[in-house]
């Protein structure tokens, strides 16, 4: 989406500052190149939008309307009976509830982690960007590469140590995973924000009397709205629809909704059910789309914050 | 007791020492200006004045304690930032209250100090307004502001002038100076504007590389500069430096200045002794005077070796300002605005020999 502004807010420069001297021609060339580039554009949000209307259609159809009908056809009776189905009553594996259970499971898991790994990002990027210490460039280093790591390299480690915590198999072990996980791209957000603060912001609250928490709570956590958005959509977004995880790490009663979708759709008993599956599918998705659709606005902007002044 | 005096200061990063030996004292009351070329140490000395930046070695003493090892915030000091450092999200009111909420200053004091200090620096309208909402001076203000109302045994200034506009540097320079006899307060001050050095100090340091190069007041720096660094350095145009020879005749000191395509211009200085015989001259463009018959100024160049060529004139309204050669160096004269000089003519110039400074070419230390 990003990608697609910045092309057209190009584009619309260049015509803009094309000199008029004997340009009819290169008008209508840059008239022909905007509406190609439009052509494009739209061939490629519709090739992303159709998997979404197959699962949107599929899901509020009946079963037998699936297998007699298209793929591509808009339902004759739209039914939510699926819906329904994949809320309370699908079978997950052997216990059939549902995805509820296991979507409450992943607010309890993802809530907290995000909470907790946002909290911690913001300090230690304050640390970072502000309190330097002798080695500061070391730990940002490390903590950096904890970016890097693969899901499944830590998978064997984390397993022993949540074991030996005594939190193997519970939400909060999996908030314990999340959040460790998470505090590397948080940090290193927090830090990019902060470091483009200048420092006599602190000397001067220093001088003022203000400590080491004073100062974060008064003057750097008031400004730091948009970098609190775009850490909260990016961790919400990771542990929401984090699978790896989830399956490794949860018990019986702990699974998160991506492990229960996995599930319902896995299950073999019966008939596939299509429209089940897809509505599943849709339940599980939407907390994430709704985090997007709230705050995405502030999600870019504070992306590029650091980097674009005003 | 002074209010500040440091002892044997050392600054390093690393390996690499950024100031060296500094030794300061003054009392209370008085205003000192360090002065220097960009990246000599000014702010990092009033850092370690602050204590926002550890030293290396020596000590700082406050009102006679030392305070070496104590935080900013417990050393009894306030500072305005070269770049004002307004806490962005809070108002103008609450940016200035906000040192003593942290310290605990009950609300009614607080309120008291914030309309005091609001008028004094005619600041009232804007107390609801946000940093982002004022312009430069009024930022300036502020930051004043906040440090005014702290009350504190000795103010720190990095440069709160270097963000304006000429004029509004001007008049806040008049304000900054106001305030300092109004609360006689101490202040030390940063700056590498010559003339705001000059017009508000009652001390100045100047420092080159880390190196304290003089202290004394104004009138010391601009009149006896303890060396051509200095004499260099505070002036506006700069004190023209002229290489000469020295001869001792009959016990008078003869000075002889090369003349382009004329013989040498020889002066006679009836107090200076035992002169090494290269020199280099030191005098400032208002001691370079026009030689009249009647007027016999102590060091009126003899006879008609006063004359010299006139290069350049340049009026500037109230002075006109002549460039001859001498020595081999561009030498500038600020003459009276009806002075008859005239360009690529000769022109007839004495030396205010009670002004002038004579400095050793080899090291530059001042030598009268
Ligand atoms: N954190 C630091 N690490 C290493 N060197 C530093 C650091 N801070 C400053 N310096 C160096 O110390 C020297 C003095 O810097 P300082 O900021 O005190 O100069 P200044 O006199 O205030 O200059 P200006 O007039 O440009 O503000 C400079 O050479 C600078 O490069
Ligand atoms: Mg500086």
């Amino acid at each position: 989406m990003t990608s697609k502004t910045v092309l057209t807010k190009r584009l619309s420069r260049d015509a803009l500052t094309t000199p008029h001297t004997g340009s009819v021609a290169k008008g209508r060339r840059n008239t022909l190149l905007r509406w190609g580039l439009y052509a494009i554009l739209i061939l490629f949000a519709l090739f992303y939008l159709m998997p979404l209307f197959v699962m949107l259609t599929t899901s509020l159809k009946s079963l037998e309307e699936i297998r007699t009908g298209s793929l591509l056809a808009l339902p004759r009776d739209i039914t939510f009976a699926p819906w329904a189905e994949a809320w309370s009553t699908a079978c997950a594996g052997t216990q059939c509830e549902g995805l509820r259970p296991f979507f409450w499971n992943s607010v309890l898991m993802a809530v907290p982690a995000v909470a907790i790994s946002t909290v911690i990002g913001a300090l230690n990027g304050y640390v970072f960007a502000q309190w330097r210490f002798p080695g500061a460039n070391l730990f940002f280093a490390a903590i950096l590469f904890g970016c890097f790591i693969p899901f499944q390299v830590v998978l064997l480690p984390m397993a022993q140590m949540l074991g030996l915590m005594g939190l193997a198999g519970t939400i909060p072990g999996l908030i314990f995973v999340h959040v460790i996980y998470g505090i590397g791209f948080t940090t290193l957000f927090f830090r990019n924000y902060y470091v483009t603060i200048p420092q006599e912001l602190v000397r001067a609250a220093k001088v003022d009397g203000a400590g080491f928490f004073r100062i974060f709570w008064s003057i750097f956590l008031p400004i730091s709205l948009p970098i609190i958005t775009v850490s909260v959509i990016w961790q919400f977004t990771q542990i929401w629809n984090d699978f790896l995880f989830g399956v490794s790490f949860s018990g019986a009663g702990s699974q998160p909704v991506t492990v229960a979708l996995n599930n319902i759709v896995n299950s073999t008993t019966g008939v596939k059910a299509y429209n089940v599956d897809m509505a599943s599918a849709i339940i599980a998705a939407l907390p994430t789309l709704l985090v997007y659709v709230v705050a995405g606005k502030y999600f870019i902007r504070g992306l590029t914050a650091g980097s674009v002044k005003g | 007791m002074p209010i500040l005096q440091i002892d044997h200061l050392q600054k390093s990063y690393g390996d690499t020492q950024i100031l060296h030996d500094i030794n300061i004292s003054i009392e209370e009351g008085d205003f000192l200006v360090l002065v220097g070329p960009s990246g000599c140490g000014k702010s990092t000395l009033l850092n370690c004045i602050a204590g926002l930046e550890p030293i290396t070695g020596g000590a700082v003493r406050i009102a006679g304690r030392d305070v070496t090892g104590v935080s900013p915030k417990d050393r009894d000091i306030a500072m305005v930032f070269q770049s004002y450092a307004l806490y962005p999200t809070m108002s103008v009111a609450r940016n200035i209250t906000f040192g003593m909420k942290v310290r605990g200053v009950d609300k009614v004091t607080q309120d008291r100090k914030l309309t005091e200090v609001a008028r004094q620096l005619q600041i009232e309208p804007l107390l609801n307004r946000k940093p982002g909402q004022l312009s430069g001076g009024q930022r300036q203000r502020v930051a004043m502001g906040r440090a005014l109302v702290r009350d504190p045994k000795l103010f720190l200034f990095d440069e709160p002038l270097s963000n304006l506009d000429a004029k509004l540097r001007v008049s806040m320079r008049t304000e900054i100076k106001k305030l300092h006899q109004d609360l006689n307060a101490s202040i030390v001050y940063v700056t590498h504007d010559q003339i705001e050095a000059m017009t508000l100090a009652t001390r100045i340091v100047v420092m080159k590389g880390g190196v304290i190069q003089q202290i004394g007041t104004p009138a010391e720096i601009y009149n006896r500069p303890a060396n051509m660094f200095v004499a260099d350095f505070m002036g506006s145009p700069a004190m023209n430096l002229i290489p000469a020879r020295v001869r001792s005749e009959a016990g008078q000191t003869r000075i002889e200045i090369d003349r382009a395509g004329d013989a040498p211009l020889v002066i006679t200085d009836p107090v200076s002794r035992d002169l090494p015989a290269q020199i280099v001259l030191g005098v400032r463009p208002e001691d370079i005077h026009e030689a009249t018959g009647n007027a016999h100024l102590p060091g009126t160049a003899e006879g008609a070796g006063g004359e010299v060529m006139i290069d350049i004139v340049e009026p500037a309204g109230a002075d006109t300002f002549a460039v001859t050669h001498l020595g081999g160096k561009p030498v500038t004269a600020r003459l009276r605005a009806e002075s008859a000089v005239r360009a690529r003519a000769p022109f007839p110039l004495a030396f205010d020999l009670s002004k002038v400074s004579y400095f050793s070419p080899k090291d530059g230390v001042r030598l009268n």
